[in-house]
């Protein structure tokens, strides 16, 4: 049998969601009642009065529940879930709105009815009178602090955060060459194509609650309601059904809708259910990127960096729920594949009448990533040098690992990259998309009226964040393996690398194991999915636990074949002598003899009866635990760092100012790869995103606080007619860091797509790009301040003359 | 509350509901067939796309008593007991992550199978421009639907023998 272990299998969970029988959050209870939000129509408003009596009217109404329904704990602020010394005015929201509101889409009343349709009726019915107070938008506005999103926090302030290598001042003063410059990036969201969603319900009998969640953490999830309702968790099971997409938004938690729902499941004693519309997901769930970076670069003559300092204004919406995690993966990540000589990175994390700001896939990397690029750009710029040759003196080199940055990361751990070939990298990539050859093809489009570019952007991302995640493997006495994880699954294809990794280590057939993930049932301890960890936590800890069932078959086994367990194998699910085929046993016979019986249920299990079995009377029938299985836990010292490098070449054009990319290059290097086919999926859904992020969607927001474009009929996300074919390389650093010397792939594909894209634009233009995304009107715009002198050429486009 | 019957994956299915009620709830909340998603609800994304009367519609924006009498293919009906060829392509080509919008995905590929076995490149992009998917980045729908088109070439080669 060949290891399954990198191999580009198909996916196992495919012929489930291929034929209509997935189970997602709306498919569950289809008998419950549902539940339906008024929300606030108000960026920032005071709350003077709340009428339901029309509403009560409406038949098939069950209940309508404001804040002053809350009780105890459910009515309290929502747990600020990472706090950080720096976040020093962390605020958080209610479940349903107190007194003020903060942002449109803020829930203020929840409406239980006997279907959605009648819920909505309801709820449409309730008058909520407001006194609009005004509001805080954009991060100009917050910072200004002309007005304050909290009364009580000055400033519009909720964390500031220096981190330095040395005195970068001194270090930039000192340079032959200095830059100063300004960058914008806007506002996107996750967008799955399911929304979030809750289902609840309550067992009065055993008093025990049970909810679906359409989460990115069930375990979280789980000790969170039990928290706010003030159960022991061993009365609250949490889990995550299919869930149709994450990239981020659902790893916070717990939403409003994540208290309310179980809290009125158990209050109506009915199964209640909520499942999120898309304007709902638009107003009330989360968004990210949004900032503005200040640079300042000092530079030697090759375009090697001697000191950088960035300053960065950070967005963070109305309310502070997942902490700072964000603005900080930026200003660490923002160093990429570079030694940046002496380093100072400053941020400031502002309330806004908004959205929140929760992490989407990238979390703040795709940020980090656009400020480094575009600096590595300038700098070849004004000294007119090639972009890839000014990267490369900067590049850290293989030799030079474990390299330490002298930050800390987003896991509160030294930024410690662990390996990696970034010199390799750019040659690869440059290579891929054919950097040197690039003039010619440029020349040869001029001569027919064509303007193209090239860009290239390279990134490093920090993966496998700990704490921790656990693997649970069991051989049943049928023989399957049974695996659970606790963290969930959005599409990864977990239940297939998780069963390469099990069919690998433990010797059986793939079609043997069944992965579960995200069921508290199964599994208790957990993080979650997000940082790209799920491969390289729960894929470690997965393999130790097999390792352990291993060892444990073998000792059993050894037993019954009056063997040595190191003269064992097991090929094909059968233990067997090496070398001796006849001497064999399978490991469902192992399964049961694991487990010493006194009462038989079938045949096989009669093998393991008190008068079946034999051995020393001297010593006792079990030796440890019973059953065929054991529990492992992986806890990494700190992040494995994976990197990759994006080149595209775009055409612009001369009248519309439309972009197309005519070609996408990547290479990627997440370590030892579980299922190529996989991490090419990753890749592709990632670059996807990153062209999203960079050509199309924003969430555009009025001075009022009202968000423009809340329907997907008016933010762009592309269609297939939008994404050009994607070339990919793969390189395979090991982590050293983990058994099975993996890195991180989820988010990669997005990160450096608002930087390789503006390069590419930047160079077919030769005007500079400094804000993303760039629309074609945007473009357009550009061109014609370019012509009046309010917009800066690039110095190769003033020298060449470029038009 | 009005009686609607009409031809679900062949077989003749009843049920009441009101006038306002959309065809995806009915299908998926009166019929209990949730393969068809639900992903915006204001015709954009795709993810209800069911076959009418053999045509690819959004079935968030028809009500159910409109489809009275018609009939109507979901994605539980497309592979008769087993998987299509246009599922299996899916699955071969790892079209698919989480899946949510793959039902919407498959009847559309399936009618643009039907009216055109040997799609171009740009027929294939043109022909799934009207569904979103927020995973794969397309590369691999693309090539599934490519693949689809030689699985039912063969399977027809095959019968034809």
């Amino acid at each position: 049998m060949t290891s399954m272990f990198g191999e580009p299998i198909v996916r196992r969970e495919d012929p489930r969601l291929i034929t209509g029988q997935g189970r997602y959050l709306d498919d569950l209870g289809r008998d419950a009642l549902a539940a339906a939000f008024v929300r606030s129509p108000h960026a920032h408003a005071r709350i003077t009065g709340i009428d339901v009596d029309d509403a009560l009217d409406v038949d098939g109404l069950v209940a309508v529940y404001t804040w002053e329904d809350l009780p105890g704990r459910v009515g309290e602020r929502l747990p600020l879930l990472i706090p950080h010394p720096a976040l020093t005015h962390g605020r958080t929201a209610y479940a349903l709105a107190r007194d003020v509101v903060r942002h449109v889409g803020e829930p203020v009343v929840m409406v239980v009815a006997r279907d959605r349709y009648l819920a909505e009726d309801a709820a449409e019915r309730v008058r909520v009178t407001y006194e609009p107070l005004p509001p805080v938008v954009g991060i100009e506005n917050a910072a200004n602090a002309a007005e304050r999103v909290h009364d009580d926090v000055p400033g519009n302030v909720g964390a500031h955060l220096v981190q330095q290598t040395g005195d970068a001042d001194a270090a930039i003063s000192a340079a032959p060459h200095v830059l100063e410059f300004r960058l914008d990036i806007e506002r996107s969201a996750s967008m799955p194509l399911e929304g979030r969603g809750v289902y609840a319900r309550w067992d009065a009998d055993d008093e025990s609650l049970r909810v679906y969640s359409s989460t990115q953490t069930s375990t979280s999830v789980r000790m969170a309601i039990a928290a706010r309702l003030g159960l022991s968790a061993a009365k609250v099971e949490v889990i995550a059904p299919d869930v149709g997409g994450g990239f981020g938004v659902k790893i916070m938690h717990p939403w409003p809708e994540e208290v309310l729902i179980p809290w009125a499941a158990r209050l109506l004693g009915r199964e209640v259910k909520w499942a999120e519309d898309r304007r709902e997901h638009f107003i009330s769930s989360a968004h990210e990127r949004g900032q503005v970076q200040h640079v300042r670069v000092g530079f030697d003559d090759e375009g090697r960096l001697l000191g950088l300092d960035v300053r960065i204004q950070h967005d963070h919406g109305a309310y502070t729920p997942y902490g700072i995690i964000v603005p900080i993966i930026t200003s660490t990540q923002l160093l990429g594949p570079y030694k940046p000589g002496v380093y100072r990175v400053e941020f400031t994390s502002l309330y806004t009448n908004t959205v929140i700001v929760t992490p989407y896939r990238g979390a703040g990397r795709p940020q980090g990533t656009f400020c480094m690029e575009r600096t590595m750009d300038r700098i070849a710029d004004e000294l007119g040098l090639d972009r890839a040759a000014v990267r490369e003196v900067n590049l850290i080199r293989p030799e030079e690992f474990p390299y330490d940055q002298g930050l800390i990361f987003q896991d509160g751990r030294p930024l410690i990259y662990d390996s990696g070939d970034y010199p390799e990298m750019l040659r690869r990539i440059k290579e891929l998309i054919g950097w040197d050859d690039f003039g010619a093809f440029r020349a040869e489009a001029e001569r027919n009226g064509r303007r193209v570019g090239i860009g290239l952007a390279c990134y490093v991302e920090g993966t496998g964040v700990g704490p921790y995640e656990g693997g649970h493997v069991e051989v049943d006495s049928s023989g399957r393996v049974h695996v659970a994880t606790g963290l969930t699954s959005q599409g990864q294809g977990h239940q297939t690398v998780f069963a390469q990794i099990v069919a690998s280590e433990l010797g059986v057939p793939i079609d043997d194991v069944v992965v579960t993930t995200g069921d508290t049932r199964r599994f208790r301890y957990a993080v979650g999915t997000f940082a790209s960890r799920a491969a390289v936590m729960s894929g470690n800890a997965i393999a130790l636990a097999s390792r352990k069932v291993r060892e444990k078959a073998l000792r059993v086994a050894g037993e019954a074949l009056e063997a040595d367990p190191h003269d064992l194998e097991i090929v094909d699910g059968v233990v067997r002598v090496k070398g001796n085929v006849t001497a064999s046993i399978p490991l469902r016979t192992v399964a049961v003899l694991s487990n010493p019986l006194r009462y038989a249920f079938d045949d096989a299990t009669a093998q393991a009866t008190q008068f079946a079995v034999g051995g020393s009377m001297d010593e006792p029938p079990l030796t440890g635990e019973p059953g065929l299985e054991g529990t492992e836990y992986y806890s990494p010292p700190r992040s494995t760092f994976a990197s990759g490098m994006h080149a595209a070449i775009v055409e612009t054009d001369p009248d519309t100012a439309e972009v197309r990319i005519l070609r996408y290059a990547v290479l990627h290097d997440c370590g030892r790869l579980i299922n190529p086919r996989i991490v090419e999926g990753q890749i592709h859904g990632g670059v996807a995103q990153g062209i999203g992020g960079a050509l199309y969607e924003r969430m555009v927001y009025d001075a009022d606080g009202q968000l423009l474009n809340a329907s997907f009929m008016d933010f762009l996300m592309p269609y297939a007619t939008e994404i050009p074919h994607v070339e990919t390389g793969h390189m395979e650093t090991a982590s050293p860091l983990n058994p099975l010397g993996i890195k991180g792939a989820g988010e990669a594909g997005v990160i450096p797509g608002s930087a390789v894209i503006a390069a590419a634009i930047e160079d077919a233009e030769g005007i500079r790009i400094t804000r993303m995304p760039i629309s074609p009107s945007e473009l357009y715009h550009l061109r014609l301040e370019a012509a009046a002198g309010t917009a800066e050429r690039t110095r190769h486009a003033r020298s060449a003359a470029i038009p | 509350m009005t009686e609607i019957g009409l031809t679900v994956n062949g077989v003749l299915r009843a049920a009441s509901a009101e006038p306002r009620r959309l065809l995806s709830d009915f299908l998926r909340h009166d019929l209990g067939l949730t393969g068809t998603h639900v992903g915006c609800e204001h015709g954009v994304c795709g993810c209800c796309t069911v076959l009418f009367d053999g045509e690819p519609v959004r079935s968030c924006l028809m009500f159910a008593v409109t489809a009275a009498g018609h009939e109507v293919t979901t994605v539980e009906g497309l592979g008769a007991g087993g998987m299509s060829p246009v599922q299996r392509a899916f699955q071969d080509c790892h079209g698919l992550q989480c899946g949510f919008c793959t039902p919407g995905f498959l009847c559309t590929v399936t009618a643009l199978l039907r009216d055109n076995p040997r799609p171009s490149e740009d027929e294939v992009l043109e022909g799934i421009s009207g569904n979103l998917c927020r995973c794969t980045g397309y590369q691999n729908i693309i090539k599934a639907v490519h693949r689809a088109a030689d699985l039912i070439a063969e399977e027809s080669g095959e019968a034809d023998r």
